[in-house]
Formats: C-alpha cells, sequence, structure tokens
C-alpha cells in the first residue's frame, strides 16, 4: 500500500549557547495509507517535534518529510499553503486551541482559505453543519460559542476544524490527554468512526501506550529524540523488543492488584 | 474516625434564578491511615468534596451537613480555626503543579515557608528542614535542587515537591485532587509510589481524587464513585472494581484502556 507520510532520516537540534540538544534525532518512519500510527514517549522524547516538523510548522536541521512523495521543505511557500490542505492537526488542549471570540462555524471553516474551490454562503454552512453532526454535535451549535462547550465537546469542534478541508493526515498530539477516561473513549472511538469513513490516516502523538493499543495499528516508540522500537501495535505491545518499552509498558496502571493492602500481601 | 461527612450538600448561588445543587448528600467516612479514593467524571463534584473538607468553598456556596475532622465540624469553623486546620491538620496536593507553585519563589523557600509561619523555626532550621523534606521526597540531588525555581524542574518534580509542602506540617490528612493527572505515565508511576510509600510510613489518612480508575485502584482501600454530585457506590476498592453494583461504575471500568481492563479480568480469580 503507498505511503501517504514518509520521514527520511530527520534531526532537529536546537543549539544552547555551546551543547546542542538533539531533540530529534535521524529518526525515519512511515505511515500507509488509511492507517493509525501512534508515536508514544515521555516528555522530551522529541515527539511533539516530529509533529512540528510533519506540520510544517518548524524546519528540520536535516532530513525530509514526504508527503505523498513530495518534500515539505523543498515546497516554495506557495505551494507549501496549497499542500496544507492535505495535512491538519488536532492540539492537545481543547481550551487554549479554539479562538474564545469566533463562533463554531467560523471556527470550523477557518481552513476553508486554504481551498480556493471551497463552497461560500449557505453551501459553507450546510457543509459546516453536516462535519458537525459527523463529529456528534449539531447544526444549531454552529452559532454557538466554544465557551459553552465542554473539553471533550471541543476537542470535536477541533477535529471538525482539521477535517473540513477533507485532509489525507490528520496529526493528533495528545488529542486525549487533557480528557477525562470517559471522554477520551468517546474521542478515540470518533477517530475509528472518522477513519472508517473519510479513509483518512491518522498520526496520533501519545504518552500513553494503553491508548496506543485502543486504535493504532502501527507504533513508533521514542525516547531521547531517537527511535526505539517500530513495528505492528499488536507485536510491539505484546512482544516488546526493546527494555525502553518494557518501562513504558510496566509503567501503566494495571489492575492485577487492587490496592495497597493487596499488594503488600502479593510482595511478601 | 478522621473525617467523616454526613449527608453533604453544596450548592452555589447564582445572579438570577435559584441556587444549583452541585452535591446532593454525600456520606463517606475514612479512617486514621486508611486511603480514600473518590472517582468520577468532571461535573462529578469530586472537587468540589474536596474544597469544602479545605473550608475552601467560594463565597457563593452554601453547605449543609457536617464535614467532621476528628470530630469537629470544618462547615461550623471561622476563618481563623480553619486556618489553624489548613496546612496543620489537612494538607493539599493540587493537579497542576506548574500553577500551585510560586514561580518566583525557590523552591526551598515555599517548602520552608509554612514551617517558619506555623512552627517558628529559624531560618536556618527551615532550610534543614526543607532539605530532608525533599530527600523524603526522593528528588535526586536535593542539596542542589533546593535552590531552584519551579521552572527549572520537570513536572514530576514539581509535583514532588508539591507534596513536600502538603507534608512539611505533619498533617493527618492529606487530600490530593488528580495529582498525577498532568503527568506522563513513567512519571505517574514514580510519583503514585512515593506517595503511597511515605503516606502508609507516616500513617496518614489520604483522600485521592480521580477520574482514572486505574490510580484509585493502585492505592485506595476505599473507594467512592461520583456522578453528578451523587453517590452511585462506595466499598472496599476491590469490591467496587470486581463486583461494581452500580451500571455507572461499569461504565468507568469500560473506559479503561483495553489492557488495563484485560488485567482485571485476568486476575479475578
Amino acid at each position: 500500500m503507498a505511503e501517504i507520510l514518509k520521514v527520511q532520516n530527520l534531526s532537529r537540534h536546537f543549539d544552547l549557547g555551546g551543547t546542542t540538544v538533539k531533540a530529534l534525532d535521524d529518526v525515519t518512519l512511515g505511515l500507509e495509507e488509511g492507517k493509525i500510527l501512534g508515536v508514544v514517549g515521555e516528555s522530551g522524547s522529541g515527539k511533539s517535534t516530529l509533529a512540528k516538523l510533519v506540520m510544517a510548522l518548524d524546519r528540520p536541521t536535516s532530513g525530509e518529510v514526504l508527503l505523498d512523495g513530495q518534500n515539505l521543505f523543498a515546497m516554495s511557500p506557495r505551494q507549501l499553503c496549497a499542500a496544507r490542505r492535505n495535512f491538519q492537526m488536532v492540539f492537545q488542549d481543547p481550551y487554549s486551541s479554539l479562538d474564545p471570540r469566533q463562533t463554531v462555524g467560523t471556527i470550523v471553516a477557518e481552513p476553508l482559505h486554504l481551498d480556493p474551490g471551497a463552497p461560500k454562503g449557505a453551501d459553507r454552512r450546510e457543509m459546516v453543519g453536516a462535519l458537525l453532526e459527523d463529529v456528534g454535535l449539531s447544526v444549531g451549535d454552529l452559532t454557538r460559542y466554544p465557551h459553552e462547550f465542554s473539553g471533550g465537546q471541543r476537542q470535536r469542534i477541533a477535529i471538525a476544524r482539521a477535517l473540513i478541508t477533507k485532509p489525507r493526515l490528520l496529526v493528533a498530539d495528545e488529542a486525549t490527554s487533557a480528557l477525562d477516561l470517559t471522554v477520551q473513549k468517546q474521542i478515540l472511538e470518533l477517530i475509528l468512526k472518522l477513519r472508517a469513513e473519510h479513509g483518512v490516516s491518522v498520526l496520533f502523538i501519545t504518552h500513553n501506550i494503553g491508548v496506543v493499543d485502543e486504535i493504532c495499528d502501527e507504533v513508533a516508540v521514542m525516547q531521547h529524540g531517537k527511535l526505539v522500537e517500530t513495528g505492528a501495535a499488536r507485536a510491539v505491545l505484546d512482544h516488546p523488543q526493546q527494555e525502553y518499552t518494557r518501562q513504558l509498558l510496566s509503567a501503566e496502571p494495571t489492575l492485577e492488584v487492587i490496592g495497597r493492602k493487596g499488594r503488600r500481601v502479593a510482595s511478601r | 474516625m478522621m473525617l467523616s461527612v454526613q449527608d453533604l450538600r453544596v450548592s452555589f448561588a447564582r445572579e438570577y434564578g435559584d441556587p444549583v445543587e452541585v452535591i446532593h448528600g454525600i456520606s463517606v467516612d475514612l479512617e486514621k491511615g486508611e486511603t480514600l479514593g473518590i472517582v468520577g467524571e468532571s461535573g462529578s463534584g469530586k472537587s468540589v468534596l474536596s474544597l469544602a473538607t479545605m473550608g475552601l468553598l467560594p463565597r457563593t456556596a452554601r453547605a449543609s451537613g457536617k464535614i467532621l475532622l476528628d470530630g469537629e465540624d470544618i462547615l461550623t469553623m471561622s476563618e481563623r480555626q480553619l486556618c489553624r486546620v489548613r496546612g496543620r491538620k489537612i494538607g493539599m496536593i493540587f493537579q497542576e503543579p506548574m500553577t500551585a507553585l510560586n514561580p518566583s519563589m525557590r523552591v526551598g523557600a515555599q517548602i520552608a515557608e509554612g514551617l517558619r509561619l506555623n512552627r517558628a523555626l529559624s531560618r536556618r532550621d527551615a532550610r534543614a528542614e526543607a532539605l530532608r523534606l525533599l530527600e523524603m521526597v526522593q528528588i535526586p540531588r536535593a542539596a542542589e535542587r533546593i535552590d531552584s525555581f519551579p521552572h527549572e524542574m520537570s513536572g514530576g518534580q514539581r509535583q514532588r515537591v508539591g507534596i513536600a509542602i502538603a507534608l512539611a506540617l505533619e498533617p493527618e490528612l492529606l487530600i490530593a485532587d488528580e495529582p498525577t493527572t498532568a503527568l506522563d505515565v513513567t512519571v505517574q508511576a514514580e510519583v503514585l509510589g512515593i506517595l503511597d510509600e511515605l503516606v502508609s510510613e507516616l500513617g496518614i489518612s489520604l483522600v485521592l481524587i480521580s477520574h482514572d480508575l486505574g490510580v484509585i485502584a493502585r492505592i485506595a482501600d476505599r473507594t467512592l464513585v461520583m456522578y453528578r454530585g451523587d453517590e452511585m457506590e462506595q466499598g472496599e476498592t476491590e469490591q467496587v472494581l470486581r463486583r461494581p453494583s452500580h451500571e455507572y461504575t461499569r461504565k468507568l471500568i469500560s473506559a479503561l484502556p483495553g489492557r488495563v481492563r484485560a488485567s482485571l479480568e485476568m486476575s479475578d480469580g
């Protein structure tokens, strides 16, 4: 199957007066059309730097990001702008990523300026309304403001905004980390549904390996800017080859032993 | 009995219309040295319950019922009495250590602040005590880190400083409201481990509030499940997780990642 996204020997170094921080160090990975790739690692592992580069919001020290075979960093500003409708992003904090002074209708329709052929007027409103229903909101929400919504609903608005240009790649950076577990589950289900209906490929960045297990086909484990392990999610999670992956897995809460008393007995 | 909440109701006055009741009669007890987990999603009233226990409800709130701390009712105490309770008898750990700590004050001074005010320690003694507390929460190279500012520390270290501040005055009851929610999974496990160890060692009662049943299951002896200001169920954590008696608890369990759920089923014997 064709690779929608290819990251090739990508590095991003920061010079901090004498010392160099290798935020991203020679990372190579690929995402096949219609798949969900989870990038998992702790704070400082370079996963958000990766997301920024894939979104062309930053320039690499070396290496390439190919979207549909096109190198993002070899494009002219005009070409890049035109290409942007094909890759969109959902951010972590649904409270800071939506403009509080704009209505939901305006927020969701905003990326349409990337598409010169986008419908206008009533057609545009209809298009935005249909998408809101797609993500589990309603047409009536078009004229409301972000503060009227809960965290989970706001994240649905952010997802609708990311999908309005019918992108082929969605980059989600810790998109469910600020949400309650019950709401997280709803959002994960929504992403799976949208993938099934629209065939969108997803780069899903998270520190939570449990979430990877829920929705990802492939997984890339990162630590200190380097790729530690990559492969099919099932295989990597069930049979981790690297010590660091095992560490991440064992840090996850489990319910084998419940409560302190249970653990004291178990450790005896 | 360390803490006894009896038929607590909390309502908030509104500019227009009748007050809104957000906690509809909660009763729960906590023994000395015991850990109580309170679990529920946003809007379940778990944070309002913890604020009420600290006597920190905003002015627009009205509370009825009783919150007995060592037999004394928090709800009828004067602000002066409450000031003697907060910090000394009840310590609190907040969710977001970056906003809970003072960004312009070195962490050692922040830990020492309460010691100097409440125990009238000298500057030197308070600093020595702050260092001991930093070592207790396992901050590496504590002697150097004591002069760090919060922004120079990682999220996990900041939250350990938060724990050190809460434990500085040796409270008998500790309230931790989503103490690990802002942290990575690996750091979360470390911080929970440290918290659990200290609370057990010092024999402190702990109220642990979280939306994550996985966190609650780790250290809570008993668990209260809340939804929209009502109790759904309470009991031994083991009982609540393995044999939930309420539909909502089953929903919370089903929201856990599949791997975690599998570990629950596997171990059910």
